[in-house]
């Protein structure tokens, strides 16, 4: 037994680490339902978060229920990252049931290590065929000798030993969540923890992670669904009417409680119709309201976000994306929503259109959505993904966005000659709300006049439809509506957006440290398109590479819609569900050096 | 916010209910009185006019809310009720008033008048059936019968059973259900009275004829019957009642004293506290 993994001394622990520091380590654990792999991966990502780690849990899931297969994607490392990295250094598999699933989901290296279990069958083709290393632990067996030992358990000492995390720090989080269930589940888990250390010292070496950070400051962890709700409660959400919907439902989920406990209320619709009906309704009452969705729900709520734009109704719709069309894959990531955000309104509905690049920003990106509606009076829709909503992520404070001022409120002073499409330099007109006296009107969705009179009349139109389309061009969106890395005199730039801009943000410090200089430009607001400001953020740029997940190359048809690109754009879309991997982009930049 | 509550509430007509725009309704159209009776049933509830909001959806009877003083809202279609009960649900202050025609509600609108009920949401729901789509120019709607052949889609009627209103609301679970008749406001204005002070969703069913596309329909002042029992208050006794009912039956046919849906909030924490959940 290597005494060094037994000590609870710390300088032991850091000498240890120091022979062979990884700044990051890729982990894998995998199984069929109720092995508990999701479990580990979750318990992986808390400790290392205590032991002061950055890091990223994705998770893999077919569609079954209960049980199906199961894979927790996690990278570790000692800075931020915000991507999954190109291959997995270590790969812990429960069991192979359904291996086959989800095998493409689980790159491997030649240096990687791939625990089995020997009583679990062979190991897949796949995995021999890759080149890592494969060492036997029998994990079932092992949690057998514990009374009351889980298999699980046995798995996530091994790899905290294997990776370098401190197996007391485990102890911990796990008695933490186990306090509840008595000494003798806490003793079992205590004997499987020291028992699956052991063993884990016998074991080939695998990369092991260099020591914390000595200063990492202030850490949350949060899932990008959660982020979303945290941020649609900070700018102020007060209702939330939604119909549950793979992978979005855990934003409401979140939202449900934490709305109950501050003054507000989140109602399960009998569908989507109704929910972004109800928003509306609580929205046009005065409430900051907002629904979560993904691509089929989307598509229902469209009639009514024609109607949110003609009557001037602020509200939020989160379209957590997943595979599309149809019911696609809902467990799984794809940025194929682009066009019916952008597009799939009927008539001329200028809205805004947002995207979250990272899992904390998913939180700045919602507030902000939330702000910039409310001021707008406007819906704006928010593209977040399955894989930053169901992706858990070790990470620094999310920042918060710009503070702006809320809903342009009429006042007394218009009471009795009220205009509530009041035709106004900045395109906002003062919204009255239900219980103010004398600016009682009628909201609607038929073309009216400023005093909110149907009518058929093409000066009315062409006078409201300009109104509605000049407040959100008008606006002074700030600094926030891409995220700019780089120097004035890069000639390449990766143009991308959403959470393809994690592993774009990887390949760009990783190009960089190598000396080619690399721009990063992500979009955060898609609409309405800010040709100025990107041709500013291009300027110098001789070499394009646009970054999308999608099939139909959704977002560089969008940008070439509505920007001047470079004379030389390449593009690297590729449909989900597979992440696109840093090593993939930079690949495409090599050529270019 | 000013809130007219707390100014001194000054005594309105019918009329100050009612806006200067002109309808856009046929003469003759049942439509009108039921302005005229709602009118009459706010001025008599003496709420403030900026503490009603108006929601419908569309077809001629979803016209009403421009003809109104009051808050209104005028979405699209079939979805007035998921909009009113967005309305109700953030400002439970508010006097929420739900109004349609028959396609509106119960055909593209028809699974949020299902919900709508079984929610019990305390809001009013003046359904104005014509038993036509007048909008689009005369086709069958689900409340139409099924030999009515002068609907250019089904020239040969529809053949197919009509939705009954009272039957399909009792089955949701609606707790309020009073039908009127556009012939006659003032039977009608008591009806809405009574629906907006039910606690919980209230059905006020108004056979309001389409002259129109269904000249027929002027027979239905001879049609039409009151009940003047007292109400059912179980859905079975109601059912039974109505079991045979030719759907003339004007009064209240049945009230419940089922509680209304309005979830309790709790101001315990703010945004911020939320932070806490999130750090290492």
């Amino acid at each position: 037994m290597d005494i060094a993994h037994m000590n609870m001394d710390g300088t032991e622990i850091a000498r240890r680490d120091a022979r062979a520091g990884a700044e990051t380590v890729s982990l894998a654990i995998i199984g069929s339902g109720g092995a508990g792999a999701m479990r580990a991966g979750e318990i992986l990502l808390d400790v290392a978060a205590k032991a002061g780690f950055f890091g990223l849990m994705c998770r893999a899931m077919g569609p079954q229920i209960r049980g199906g297969e199961a894979a927790a994607l996690l990278r570790l490392a000692t800075a931020p990252v915000s991507s999954p990295d190109d291959h997995f250094d270590l790969l812990v598999a429960l069991d192979w049931e359904n291996f086959s699933r989800f095998a493409a989901e689980l790159p491997l290296a030649a240096g990687s290590l791939v625990l089995t279990d020997p009583d679990e069958g062979e190991v897949p083709a796949a995995i021999s065929e890759s080149g890592a290393r494969v060492a036997a632990l029998a994990m079932k067996k092992l949690a057998r000798t514990v009374p009351g030992g889980r298999v699980n358990v046995i798995a996530l000492a091994a790899a905290a030993t294997l990776i370098g995390l401190p197996v007391p720090l485990v102890g911990e989080v796990l008695a933490r969540q186990l306090g509840r269930k008595g000494d003798a589940v806490l003793a079992a888990s205590a004997a499987a923890l020291a028992l699956g250390e052991e063993v884990a010292a016998a074991l080939p070496p695998a990369r092991r992670l260099a020591p914390p950070p000595a200063a990492a400051g202030a850490r949350w962890v949060i899932s990008g669904n959660q982020a979303t709700g945290l941020g649609a409660l900070k700018a102020g959400i007060g209702f939330v009417a939604a119909y549950p919907i793979t992978p979005a439902t855990e934003v409401l989920e979140w939202m449900a409680p934490a709305l109950a406990k501050t003054g507000g209320l989140l109602v399960q619709a009998e569908d989507e119709l109704a929910a972004i009906n109800m928003v509306i309704g609580a929205s046009f009452a005065g409430t900051p309201s907002l629904t979560a969705t993904s691509g089929p729900g989307l598509a229902l709520m469209s009639e009514a976000l024609g109607l949110a734009v003609a009557s001037e109704t602020p509200l939020v719709v989160v379209d957590v994306m997943r595979g599309g069309p149809s019911t696609g894959i809902p467990t799984k990531s794809e940025q194929s929503d682009l066009d019916i955000a952008v597009h799939g309104l009927h008539g001329d509905a200028p809205h805004l259109v947002l995207a979250p690049n990272g899992i904390g920003d998913c939180l700045f990106t919602t507030q902000w959505a939330v702000a910039l509606a409310e001021r707008l009076q406007t819906p704006a829709i928010v593209l977040s993904d399955q894989a930053l909503g169901q992706s858990r992520a070790v990470i620094a404070p999310p920042p918060s966005p710009p503070a702006l001022p809320g809903r342009l409120l009429a006042t007394a002073a218009e009471a009795d000659h009220y205009q509530r499409y009041a035709v106004t330099a900045s395109g906002i007109s003062p919204m009255a709300v239900p219980g103010m006296a004398g600016t009682t009107y009628v909201a609607d969705g038929l073309e009216h006049t400023p005093r909110g009179i149907p009518s058929a009349q093409a000066s009315d139109h062409h006078t409201q439809l300009a109104k509605r389309a000049r407040k959100l061009e008008a606006f002074d969106y700030g600094a926030a509506w891409a995220d700019i890395e780089g120097e004035d005199g890069d000639e390449i730039a990766l143009l991308t957006w959403g959470s393809a801009t994690g592993p774009a943000r990887e390949a760009v410090r990783r190009a960089r440290r190598e000396g080619l200089m690399v721009r990063l430009i992500s979009l955060r607001l898609l609409l309405p398109a800010r040709p100025a400001a990107l041709a500013a953020a291009l300027a110098g740029v001789r070499r394009l590479l646009v970054v999308e997940q999608s099939h139909g190359r959704q977002f560089h048809k969008f940008l070439r819609a509505n920007y001047d690109l470079p004379a030389e754009v390449a593009v690297l879309s590729r449909p989900g569900p597979l992440p696109i991997r840093p090593a993939e982009i930079l690949a495409r930049l090599v050529p270019w050096e | 916010m000013s809130d007219s509550q707390t100014a001194p509430a000054p005594l309105l007509t019918a009329q100050d209910f009612k806006s200067d725009i002109k309808p856009i309704w046929c003469p003759g159209c049942g439509d009108y009185s039921v302005l005229t009776a709602l009118a009459k049933a706010c001025a008599e509830l003496a709420r403030p006019r900026a503490r009603i909001a108006l929601i419908s959806g569309i077809g001629c009877s979803s016209r009403l809310p421009a003809y109104t003083n009051v808050y209104g809202f005028h979405g699209v279609h079939g979805r007035a009720l998921a909009l009113a009960t967005g309305v109700k649900l953030a400002r439970p202050d508010l006097t929420v008033i739900a109004a349609g025609g028959d396609g509106d509600g119960l055909s593209i609108g028809g699974n949020h008048f299902l919900h709508a009920c079984r929610r019990n949401v305390d809001m009013t729901y003046i359904l104005m059936d014509n038993q036509v789509y007048g909008m689009t120019k005369g086709q069958a709607s689900p409340t139409t019968a099924p030999d009515w052949c002068e609907g250019k889609l089904t020239p040969t009627g529809t053949g197919i059973a009509p939705v009954a209103p009272l039957q399909l609301a009792l089955a949701a679970g609606v707790g309020f259900f009073a039908r009127g008749f556009a012939g006659n406001p003032n039977e009608l204005a008591r009806l809405i009275v009574a629906g907006i002070t039910h606690p919980g969703f209230a059905v006020i069913h108004v056979l309001s004829p389409c002259v129109t596309f269904r000249a027929e329909q002027r027979g239905w002042k001879q049609a039409v019957h009151g009940f003047d029992g007292a109400p059912a208050t179980d859905p079975a006794t109601a059912m039974a009642r109505f079991a045979g009912d030719d759907g003339f039956t004007t009064g209240i046919l049945y009230a419940s004293a089922t509680p209304p849906f309005m979830p309790e909030r709790q101001m315990t924490m703010t945004a911020a506290d939320f932070d806490r959940g999130f750090i290492v």
